[in-house]
């Protein structure tokens, strides 16, 4: 039986990495994207889109990502869709980060005061150019930390694609212990690595939130 | 034909009737004064004219057009109808200068040249030449004020309304918000506002409608309605003022 180094633990665990950063920032590009377009049509306003869009975010803010990982993974080759591991970690964690970013976006944009709505409204803007112009600019800046600070959680969530058998970093860690039997060297590396992902997004956020303050007011 | 006329306008609040059957016609040139208690529902005809509140019941003519409540003729009114706010509402994110060029270029879409040009002069005519590129938060209630009017002014409304344009204002920033009404009066804009100013609106104003429980209570002359009310209501609101 071969010997494993560090070396080999961490050089392992990092290529696994790669799959936990490119799972994060499709889950968070997706689910902003969807999580976006969600917020327009709920705050356009129909009655009926709101509660369906609510509807849509409790369902996913009130069940664990475990399950919603098992319902598409298992449940979607049950209506004769076959899904790969992948497939299913990105279109579950899209979901969940879709439902928490509209939640997010919806108080911020709420929190863009009723006179604003009005003033532009009496120039003749219509609800496209509010948004694009009044609201969203206002808003984006107090979301930014919300927003980011959610993006920790997503990196956080890709863990539980582990479970499905997608080979990111927890799940590489876990692989990896079964093979040296050190288990706290290789999930203390894991951490790390997690850590070294998650805290430059944090500091990210400072920054923008510092640039915003002076710029855009 | 006047410019805007208001025919049985109702609107409801849930169960409270704010409006009872409003009728006036706002000629081409005037300039309305709206007062009343507060309650009386002056603010809220004031909003209906640009259907900021959609009405429940009656009918609102602009220019001779019939608005209705689609979203088209909403936009359309709206370029008509231009509306100052007791908060001045700026948009806190834009310069004075962008405040005053942005529906000029994205609702107008006039050019961006044009659109300054147009922000410029207004700025000027309301006397803050020298702060256009200064931040709403870096300007005194007053200077936000005329920053306002001279957005709405850029849209080239027919008609202006002004809600309680001084009500947020310390008592010394009055005088440079009022005296840039009373110059738009002078030049013709046909203006309806909701005031307490009660000598503004006594010397200023062609016509003074006093509202009371939902109703157009009085109206006329100020300074007709001023000396001789005929109403004991509008007697003891002016007296209550007095």
């Amino acid at each position: 039986m071969s010997e494993f180094t560090l070396w080999d633990i961490v050089y392992n665990l990092l290529l696994a990495a790669r799959w936990t950063v490119l799972l994060s920032l499709t889950a968070f590009v997706l689910g902003g994207l969807v999580g976006l377009l969600l917020l327009m049509v709920r705050t356009a306003g129909n009655p009926w889109v709101v509660r369906l869009v609510r509807a849509y975010v409790e369902l996913f803010q009130g069940t664990p990502l475990l399950m919603q990982l098992f319902i598409v993974f298992f449940g979607l080759p049950l209506i004769g869709l076959d899904v790969s591991p992948w497939v299913a970690a990105t279109l579950g964690l899209t979901l969940f980060t879709s439902a928490f970013l509209t939640e997010i976006w919806r108080g911020c944009v709420e929190s863009v005061g009723k006179g604003q709505w009005e003033a532009s409204a009496s120039l003749g803007m219509n609800f496209t150019q509010q948004m694009r112009y009044i609201v969203l600019p206002q808003a984006l800046r107090i979301a930014i930390p919300p927003t980011v600070g959610f993006s920790v959680q997503v990196v956080k969530g890709t863990a539980v694609a582990s479970i499905i058998g997608f080979v990111e970093l927890t799940k590489a860690g876990t692989m990896i212990t079964n093979a040296t039997y050190a288990p706290f060297t290789v999930y203390g590396c894991v951490a790390v690595m997690y850590f070294l992902i998650c805290y430059p997004l944090s500091l990210f956020a400072r920054h923008l939130e510092g640039k915003f303050r002076n710029v855009a007011r | 034909m006047s410019l805007v006329e208001l025919h049985a306008i109702h609107k409801s609040f849930g169960a409270l009737e704010v409006l009872k059957g409003i009728d006036l016609a706002i000629d081409e040139g005037q300039v309305i004064a709206l007062i009343g208690k507060s309650g009386s529902g002056k603010s809220t005809l004031l909003r209906t004219i640009n259907g900021l509140e959609v009405i429940d019941d009656g009918v609102i003519m602009v220019d001779g057009k019939k608005i209705s409540e689609r979203d088209t003729d909403l936009l359309a009114l709206r370029l008509q109808v231009g509306m100052v706010f007791q908060q001045f509402n700026l948009f806190p994110h834009y310069t004075a200068l962008e405040n005053v060029m942005l529906s000029p270029q994205v609702v107008k879409k006039q050019s961006k040249a044009e659109a300054r040009a147009i922000a410029e002069e207004m700025l000027t005519k309301v006397g803050l030449a020298d702060k256009m590129m200064h931040y709403p938060d870096q300007l005194s209630g007053g200077q936000q004020q005329r920053v306002a009017i001279a957005r709405a002014l850029a849209m080239k409304p027919k008609v202006l309304l002004c809600d309680e344009v001084t009500s947020a204002l310390d008592p010394e920033l009055v005088n440079e918000v009022l005296a840039v009404v009373r110059q738009l009066a002078e030049e013709g804009m046909t203006l309806v506002m909701v005031t307490h100013e009660m000598r503004f609106a006594r010397e200023v104003c062609d016509k003074l409608v006093f509202m009371h429980q939902g109703r157009i209570h009085e109206t006329g002359d100020p300074e007709e309605v001023f000396s001789n009310p005929k109403t004991p209501e509008l007697s003891s609101f002016v007296g209550g003022l007095a």
